[in-house]
Parts: C-alpha cells; sequence; structure tokens
C-alpha cells in the first residue's frame, strides 16, 4: 500500500529519474508544499532501503508580505507621488493615505515631491518631476522571477533593511533509488495486533525490526533493603545448620543481663556513659531473678564455681541500672538461663541477628546503633576445636574458605578467638568475628551442669554487607539518609557467590 | 601464626599493658631462654616503713597498699619506661584513677612513718610537681580545671568534704591523690630509693597494681627481683604488709585440657606448654595431674579456664584439629520474626519499598513534629545522649520514613516506602519496665495524597493475613477518627479482632512541613503482634 498520494507519486518519477531528484524541484513541478514532498520522504525512510535521501540546505531570498504588496502595487513612494494632482494636495490629507507617512519622506528624499508651508491653509504638497521610474517595485518583482542574483549586494541589503526581502535558509531533500527500491512499497507494522492475529493479516505484513541495542522500561515494583537481604541469608544458613531463632525484641535491657550475668565487672570500662546508653525514665529494671542474682553476686564478689572471683563490692544498684542493650549476648544469656531451668539438660543451638545500640564516637563505618549476629551451640563436652570446626562451616556458607584463628580478650569468654579470614580483594587477613567459650562464671551460677559447655561467635551485619555491596559510608546503607536509587539497584543477595570487582562509584 | 606474636597478644591481654621489661621477661620465658624470675619481699635491714591510714578515708578513698624499690639503678630509659607504666595502669585498671592511684616518692626526701588521710581543701598546702610554690587544694583544683591532664580526674573528688592526701612524719605532703604529688619527693634518674603507695576504691585492684610496678621494676633492684615491705595500718588498728606478691597453686587434671581444647597431649607436654606462659608447671600425683603455680604478674588467671586458654595459645589455635559438634537439633524460627519475614516480601510484591531506620530519634522526631506532647508518647529516654538524635527510643516507625523521603527528594515520584521493625513503649508489666513492638508502617508520598492507595495497601495486607473485611469477631474495619498528625477527617483507625491496631490517613500539613515535605503524604501505621 502506498503511503499517499505524493510518496507514489515520488517513487514514480524517481523510478523515470535519472540519478535523483531535488524535493523542493518535486514540490514545485507536482504544485504541493514543499513539506508534504519532506513528509513522503521521511515515510519512505523509515520503510528501510526504499530509497536514500540526502539533507541538503540551500539560501534563497524571498519578498516579505510588505515586498509582496509592494512588488503588486507599487513602493509606498510611488503610490503617493501618483495620488498627488497637479494643483498639489494638503498635507494633512495626503497623511491619511495607507503609504502616507512612509511614502512622503521617501519620495522627498527622491526629489519627486515638495512641501509648500506658505499656502494660507496649512502645508500643501506638489509634484517636483511629471513622472518618475519605481526601482523599487521593479526590483521586488525581479526577485519573485527569482532573479535576486541580478541585484547588487547594496541594493539587496537596503530592501531587507527595508523588511521587504529576506534570505531563507531551504532544507531539501536529494532523493535517490535505495538497495530495496519499489515502487509498490507497503507500511511496515510496529506491532502484532489482536485484528492480525484473528485475520490472518500478520502473514503478509512486514514487521519494523526491534532496536535491540535500547534499554527495556524497568518494571514499577517495590523492593527490599540490601542489609536486611543479607539478614535474611544469614537466618537461612543459620536455620539450614539447624540453629534455633531466640527472641530478640527488646532493645531495654537491665544492667544485670547485659553485664553481670555475662560475669563482667561492674568497674569494667564498657559499663561506662562513654561507651553505653543508660535510661532515665525507665531508670532502673523492675524484677531480677534474685536467687541468681545472688549467685552471680558472689561469683563476682567472692568467686564460687573454681574462680577467684573479681573480689569487689558488688552492687544491686548497679545492676538495676536499665540501658539500651550493648549486644545480644544479653538475650543469650536469658535464652541459656532459660534452657538451664530445663531438667534434664537438652543441647541446643541458637543465632539471633538483631540491633545493638553503642554510645560511641560516629564515623564513616561506626553508627550509634548496628546489627548482631550472634551463634550459639550447648553442649556436653565441646572442644575449641569444635568452636572451629562450627565456624568453619559457618563461614564456608557465606563463601568465606580461609580462616585462621587468633587469641583475643572477651570479658566473658574464656578461651576467645578472632577470626580472621584472607579477603583476595584487600589481598590481606582481615577480622570476620570474634568467638569463645563462655566462662564457667557465666554458665554455673545459671544453673548449667559442670560438664555442659557453651561456644559461641558473633560478627556485625553491616560490615559483611558494606564489602558486598561495595558502600563506604554506613550511612548511605542504614538510616534515613540512605539513597533510595541504591536499594532500587541492588542486586541479590548470594552469600557464596564468587565476588565480582567492586562496583564503580556512579552518580545516583 | 607466629608463637612469639600469640604471647606477645597475651600478654597485652593483661589489662593492655604494654611495659617493655614484662614483653621481653615473656618472651624469654617463652623461647625458653629464661626461668621465669621469682619475685620476693624481703624485710628491711633496718625500720619497716609505715603507712597508717586513719577513719577519715573511710568516704572517699578508703584503701592504700605501699612497698619500697630498695637500691633501685634507673637510666633515662629505664625512668622513661616507669612513668610511662604508671599512665598506662592509670589509664586501664585504674579506670582513670578512679579505682586506683599510683603515687611513687624518692624516700630520701622523706621520713616515715606515713599518714593517709581525708582534710579539708582549705586545710591542704603543698608545691604540687611542676609548680615553683605553694598552692592550697582549692586553688590546685581551679588550676588544673584548664590542664589537659589533669582535667580528666578533678572529678573524682571535687564535690567531697574532704580531699584525700598522704604526708610523712614532718608534715611534707607527697600526694593528694587521685590528682597530683608533692614536689618534694619526685623521683629522677639519679633517685635510689623508691617509696610506692597506691590508694583506691577498689582494695583487689590496688594490690594488683602494686604488684605490677614492683614486678616489673625490682629488675633493676641491686637484689634483682626482690621488693622491701611495707606495712599498712588499717584505721582498725589491724596492719598489713604488702606487696603481698602472692603464688597460688592450682591443679587441673591433665585430660579436662585436652578435653576442653580438642587436642590429645602427654600430661608432661602440657605442663611444658604451660610453663613456656609463665606459669611454672609440673606433673603430679596420678601422673594425670598438674599442678601450676600462678604467678603475682599474672592476675587475669582467676578460673581453670584460664589456664586452659594459655595451654591452647601455647599448642597454637591453628593447630588445633576442627572437628564438628554431635549435637543434633530442629532448627525453629521465631514467630514474631518469620511472620516478619512473611511480610516484608509481599510488600515488597505490593509495590512498596524497604527502609531501615534508626531506633533512636530525637524528642522532636516523636512528638512535637507530629502534634503530639512527649509526655503522651510513654517513650524510654536516654539519660546520656551525646547529641539530640540520641535521646528517646522510637515509639512510632513514621518519623524514620518521612526523615527517609526529606533526604531523598530528587528520586522520581511516588515514592511509597515500607519498615517492619520494632518500637519502644514504657510498660511496667515486663521486668525492665519497656517493650518493643513490631510495627508495620508504610507511607505514599505524590502529587496528590493518595490515601486510597494506602486503604488498599491495608486491605492487601489483611488479605495476606487471612483476616476478612468485617464487623464481627474474626474480621478487620477501619472507623473515622481524629490523631493530631493527621488531617481533619482524613483519619481512620484499624481495627482487626476486635482490638485497635493503629491508624491510616493523610497527614497533616504541619506534619508534613516539619519533616521538610511539600508534597502530600498518606500513611498507614499498625502493630502486627496481635496477627501471631
Amino acid at each position: 500500500m502506498a503511503d499517499g498520494p505524493v510518496a507514489e507519486l515520488l517513487l514514480r518519477r524517481l523510478e523515470a529519474s535519472d540519478g535523483g531528484l531535488d524535493s523542493a524541484e518535486l514540490a514545485a513541478e507536482l504544485g504541493v508544499e514543499h513539506q508534504a514532498v519532506v513528509g513522503a520522504v521521511k515515510s519512505l525512510q523509515a520503510l528501510g532501503e526504499v530509497i536514500e535521501a540526502e539533507l541538503r540546505s540551500t539560501k534563497r531570498w524571498e519578498l516579505t508580505s510588505e515586498g509582496e504588496e509592494i512588488a503588486r502595487e507599487g513602493s509606498h513612494e510611488a503610490r503617493v507621488f501618483r495620488s498627488i494632482p497637479p494643483e498639489g494636495l494638503a498635507q494633512s490629507e495626503l497623511m491619511r493615505l495607507p503609504s502616507g507617512k512612509v511614502g512622503i519622506s521617501k519620495a522627498m528624499s527622491n526629489k519627486w515631491i515638495r512641501v509648500d508651508k506658505s499656502t494660507a491653509d496649512g502645508p500643501r504638497v506638489f509634484r517636483v518631476v511629471d513622472s518618475m521610474e519605481d526601482e523599487v517595485q521593479r526590483r521586488l518583482q525581479m526577485v519573485q522571477r527569482g532573479q535576486a542574483e541580478k541585484l547588487g549586494e547594496k541594493e539587496r541589503s537596503e530592501l531587507r533593511k527595508r523588511k521587504l526581502l529576506a534570505e531563507v535558509t531551504l532544507k531539501t531533500y536529494w532523493v535517490s533509488k535505495g538497495s530495496a527500491f519499489s515502487t509498490s512499497i507497503s507500511k511496515q507494522e510496529t506491532e502484532l495486533s489482536p485484528e492480525m492475529i484473528s485475520s490472518g493479516s500478520w502473514r503478509d505484513r512486514p514487521f519494523k525490526p526491534y532496536n535491540f541495542l535500547a534499554q527495556g522500561v524497568l518494571p514499577d515494583s517495590g523492593h527490599l533493603h540490601p542489609l536486611l537481604k543479607v539478614r535474611s541469608q544469614f537466618r537461612q544458613i543459620f536455620l539450614e545448620m539447624g540453629f534455633t531463632e531466640m527472641p530478640t525484641d527488646n532493645f531495654i535491657e537491665s544492667s544485670f543481663w547485659n553485664f553481670d550475668a555475662l560475669f563482667q565487672p561492674q568497674q569494667h570500662p564498657a559499663r561506662d556513659q562513654h561507651d553505653t546508653f543508660f535510661l532515665r525514665d525507665p531508670a532502673e529494671a523492675l524484677q531480677l531473678p534474685m536467687d541468681y542474682v545472688q549467685r552471680v553476686k558472689r561469683t563476682h564478689s567472692q568467686g564460687g564455681y573454681g574462680s577467684q572471683g573479681y573480689k569487689y563490692n558488688w552492687k544491686l544498684d548497679e545492676a538495676r541500672k536499665n540501658l539500651l542493650r550493648t549486644h545480644t549476648t544479653s538475650a543469650s544469656a536469658r535464652v541459656l538461663y532459660r534452657l538451664a531451668q530445663k531438667k534434664p539438660f537438652t543441647p541446643a543451638k541458637y543465632f539471633s541477628i538483631d540491633r545493638v545500640f553503642r554510645n560511641e564516637t560516629l564515623d564513616a563505618t561506626h553508627l550509634a546503633e548496628f546489627h548482631q549476629i550472634e551463634g550459639v551451640v550447648a553442649d556436653h563436652g565441646l572442644t575449641l576445636g569444635h568452636l572451629m570446626g562450627v565456624l568453619r562451616e559457618f563461614f564456608t556458607k557465606l563463601g568465606i574458605t580461609q580462616l585462621r584463628f587468633k587469641p583475643a580478650y572477651n570479658p566473658y569468654t574464656e578461651p576467645s578467638m578472632e577470626v580472621f579470614s584472607y579477603h583476595p580483594g584487600l589481598k590481606k587477613w582481615v577480622e570476620v568475628g570474634n568467638s569463645g567459650v563462655f566462662r564457667p562464671e557465666m554458665l554455673l551460677p545459671m544453673g548449667l551442669p559442670e560438664n555442659v559447655s557453651v561456644i559461641a561467635w558473633g560478627l556485625s551485619l553491616e560490615r559483611p554487607t558494606m564489602i558486598k555491596y561495595g558502600i563506604n559510608n554506613i550511612r548511605e546503607l542504614v538510616g534515613h539518609k540512605v539513597n533510595l536509587q541504591m536499594v532500587y539497584n541492588s542486586p541479590l543477595c548470594r552469600l557464596d557467590a564468587k565476588p565480582r570487582p567492586p562496583p564503580t562509584q556512579e552518580a545516583a | 601464626m607466629n608463637y612469639a606474636l600469640n604471647l606477645v597478644w597475651n600478654l597485652m591481654k593483661l589489662y593492655d599493658l604494654l611495659c617493655l621489661e614484662g614483653l621481653v621477661r615473656g618472651l624469654q620465658v617463652f623461647k625458653e631462654r629464661i626461668k621465669p624470675p621469682v619475685y620476693k619481699r624481703v624485710m628491711p635491714d633496718g625500720k619497716i616503713q609505715k603507712l597508717i591510714i586513719t577513719e577519715e578515708t573511710a568516704k572517699i578513698r578508703p584503701f592504700a597498699v605501699a612497698a619500697v624499690l630498695r637500691n633501685i639503678k634507673f637510666t633515662k630509659d629505664r625512668y622513661d619506661s616507669f612513668i610511662e607504666l604508671q599512665e598506662k595502669l592509670h589509664q586501664n585498671i585504674c579506670r582513670k584513677r578512679a579505682l586506683v592511684a599510683i603515687g611513687t616518692h624518692d624516700l630520701d626526701t622523706l621520713s616515715g612513718p606515713f599518714t593517709y588521710t581525708a582534710k579539708r581543701p582549705s586545710d591542704i598546702k603543698f608545691k604540687p610537681l611542676n609548680k615553683t610554690k605553694e598552692y592550697t587544694a582549692c586553688e590546685l583544683m581551679n588550676i588544673y580545671k584548664t590542664d589537659n591532664h589533669l582535667k580528666q580526674y578533678l572529678h573524682i573528688i571535687e564535690n567531697k568534704p574532704l580531699y584525700p592526701v598522704i604526708s610523712d612524719s614532718n608534715g611534707v605532703v607527697l600526694s593528694m591523690p587521685p590528682i597530683i604529688n608533692g614536689d618534694h619527693s619526685r623521683i629522677t634518674v639519679n633517685t635510689r630509693n623508691v617509696f610506692i603507695e597506691c590508694t583506691g576504691t577498689d582494695f583487689t585492684k590496688a594490690k594488683i597494681v602494686l604488684d605490677i610496678i614492683v614486678t616489673m621494676f625490682s629488675e633493676y633492684c641491686e637484689k634483682q627481683f626482690t621488693v622491701e615491705a611495707a606495712e599498712v595500718v588499717f584505721p582498725n588498728g589491724k596492719s598489713y604488709t604488702f606487696p603481698e606478691l602472692a603464688y597460688r597453686k592450682e591443679i587441673v587434671r591433665a585430660d579436662l585440657i585436652n578435653k576442653k581444647v580438642g587436642i590429645r597431649e602427654t600430661p608432661e607436654n602440657l605442663a611444658k606448654l604451660l610453663t613456656r606462659m609463665y606459669l611454672k608447671s609440673e606433673v603430679i600425683g596420678d601422673g594425670n595431674q598438674i599442678e601450676i603455680e600462678i604467678p603475682p604478674t599474672r592476675a587475669d588467671i582467676i578460673h581453670a579456664c584460664d589456664i586452659i586458654e594459655d595451654a591452647a595459645i601455647a599448642y597454637g589455635y591453628n593447630n588445633i584439629q576442627m572437628t564438628l559438634p554431635k549435637t543434633y537439633t530442629i532448627a525453629n524460627q521465631f514467630p514474631l520474626n518469620k511472620l516478619t519475614e512473611l511480610l516484608r516480601h509481599d510488600m515488597a510484591a505490593a509495590g512498596f519499598t524497604e527502609v531501615l531506620t534508626f531506633a533512636l530519634c530525637s524528642q522532636e522526631d516523636i512528638a512535637d513534629k507530629l502534634g503530639v506532647d512527649i509526655s503522651a508518647t510513654k517513650a524510654v529516654h536516654i539519660s546520656n545522649p551525646k547529641t539530640a538524635e540520641f535521646q528517646v527510643a522510637r515509639t512510632t516507625l513514621l518519623p524514620g520514613l518521612l526523615k527517609t523521603i526529606a533526604a531523598n527528594r530528587k528520586m522520581p515520584l511516588p515514592l511509597k516506602l515500607f519498615e517492619i521493625s520494632d518500637i519502644v513503649i514504657k510498660d511496667s508489666n515486663t521486668d525492665v519496665g519497656a517493650k518493643n513492638y513490631r510495627h508495620l508502617c508504610a507511607v505514599y508520598y505524590n502529587k496528590n495524597p493518595g490515601f486510597e492507595i494506602i486503604h488498599g495497601l491495608l486491605d492487601r495486607i489483611m488479605q495476606l493475613l487471612d483476616v476478612p473485611p468485617g464487623e464481627d469477631k474474626a474480621g478487620y474495619v477501619i472507623r473515622a477518627s481524629e490523631g493530631p498528625a493527621f488531617f481533619p477527617g482524613r483519619c481512620a483507625e484499624i481495627f482487626a479482632g476486635g482490638q485497635s491496631i493503629g491508624k491510616l490517613g493523610v497527614l497533616h500539613p504541619d506534619v508534613i512541613t516539619k519533616f521538610e515535605l511539600t508534597m502530600p503524604c498518606s500513611s498507614l501505621e499498625i502493630n502486627i503482634e496481635p496477627f501471631l
């Protein structure tokens, strides 16, 4: 199907032509607007290789609408001259003519007319010469005939200054046959439609090719937060390993469960105002398990269970002080205490991932709150070798296989070991977690049997996430200053997948 | 990993202290180049130095211990290390001098017996270290307010009616602990006899600190590793001799060490490993028992587990065979977290994006900005926030979401955000007096308020929770309500199973403005715990 009569005519002329044709010339020959030809060229171009069209621009002089009027009816000065009878005309009457104002001054400077101001009834205008040549009209008519080139540069610019003539740029196409030239073309379809399917017309129609280099339209969707995607994966790993999730939905904790129960002495620096958020309201815990509290007090102040104790004056008031938990180990202590009350003892594996709070100095990698991941195993006869074995399995699931262990100090584990892994990107050993065996001074006052050991390890959720997603400033990840574009763009979290090169910093 | 480095770490573990003398000695013992020295307390040839504590100290700083390093030989390096050790002890085990403060004096400039008492600040007058004239204690406290090093210690005694002070039999002031020593008795490189006093509020720590100082520096005494005793008379008339330099013996079964570490070493080998860790050990009894001598330098060893750790460190953590425990367990999720995990995925599927905001915030965020009085929030208040960002625990998730929008105003509209996390409310029915609640909050921010979108999200959530619409016990319904955070007439309360679980509505323009936003916004916040 031809795309309109102009396109059809264009193709016929082109078939007959020798080499090609100009769109403007064609428009003149066909007696149609140039725009109509241009439209036909463009629609034929869209069909592929039917025609080739080369854009050319030419400059041309054209009359303005005033210029056309003058070419038709003569210049203003000529019209003034002609309207003056031999006996002259009152200037005021002349001024009322449409060409009056411009015409008088031009005719004066051409010395065709004169003004006599001595007459009784106001100034009067008289002819000076009997006849004149209207050069302006003649020149404009030349331009109309396409002979603008015959005028001098000075003459043209004078006409342009009078706004009678304008130079226009004309964009035309030089059209020639394309490699798939045919006079019987039909328009390509853009998309398959239900009608085409039902009528079967799709069989006979060409379809416009897709541009596979263009980007698709992203689906309108919600997104999960990258840190919490990593949290889900850690939960998954613990569940795969048979660990039960501990309740941690209590941000507020007493110093007793946060420190004392863990055999952390009351003068320990971590219990300083500088490191821990204490509460003004509610300032103190209302209830503590007093039997157990007595055993904890005795272990701190006098020793027992094979321990020398810290030998200081343990104060209940200090233990009652409420705070925002500084670690999830406080929740682990509650769970282990509950486990100890169940007789007979049943082995247990626990984990938790939740928020903890530190009144610390903030920087690019430290916030006042972060997520702690903790794993705990309680059973008869657990060894340091078991702790290392469990850690190896855990970290293997994170895609970390090279581990090393270093002695460390931790107030409530003994032995304690820091866990290091080799980071191929950073080309060095980096700390990935902390671990140890809970002290007997923590476990025995709870009521756990003497031959039961509890191994535990912990790490932060933020650090592996920042490494995973190549984030340098923790504020871009956690809190309200998060970059939502980063959230929208973040990939799936597959912790054991091979690490990719760190993403280059892209503007959001 | 390197054995020697392990040992350095282990020694650093001792109250984070690191003095060259102790470290070098520890390494030499570990490499079996030397035997661990035996520290001895000796009685003086002449009269024993006496420190008498009066009862006035009871209310401010009741404990004091003392010892003498006789015929010591300092060099510039040794002297510097001696001063540095005291400073490190002050920062760590002494808890910035609050628990213990150390004073070291040139004994030859003084004459005992010494008196440790407490006096009114106006009655204390002496020439302190590095000053050229005498000042009263009141004047000194003023002067030191601008002293970068000393100002941190002033609070320990500042508001007390009596200040602690130690003086000799002629009334010469040795020190005003825990602030400053007297200039008269200052030690120099040329000092030969050093009188050491440690005062404090923790008797055990004071004794440990004294032991550490004398064990580290008795090496430079004429009779190496000997320390001259001093007598301290307490207000009750009882007198004690210091330093204690107590050697304690512990007996640990070899198989216990093997079992706890997960190794199989002979008792003899274990004893050897422990001896290299500065714990002189030998196999006794039935051949399975190890007797370990704990020297005064190892105050960190308070339980057999500490000895077991030293054996493991000497063995080398990375030489231990890794094994998996046979602990058989069935895993369970915490029901509240299980529900949260399921819901958040479907919230994202419903087109909302998850955010993660802080649990701590300012009072303004949860009260003023939402048009609520802080006393009505039942919020938990923090007593020692460093900035206003940490004044309270949030009682609603909404401020965090609105702040997230404010920080992302350049993002294309609409913004559809949600968070499922905990808020905290005071509750006297719990042991600590506060309780977390798991909330779900969602906001829609666009050129139009989009109440129908938030309402539709509620319908979808209820669909997911299998709660049908309806007034009956099993259903959910929303009823017109009011709230200071909402535009009048555009707020409804949500009831499920007959109880109120939250509100939804179009936010009040004042709320929008206070959170530095410019577009209409509707929100939804519910407690999801009733759906467990």
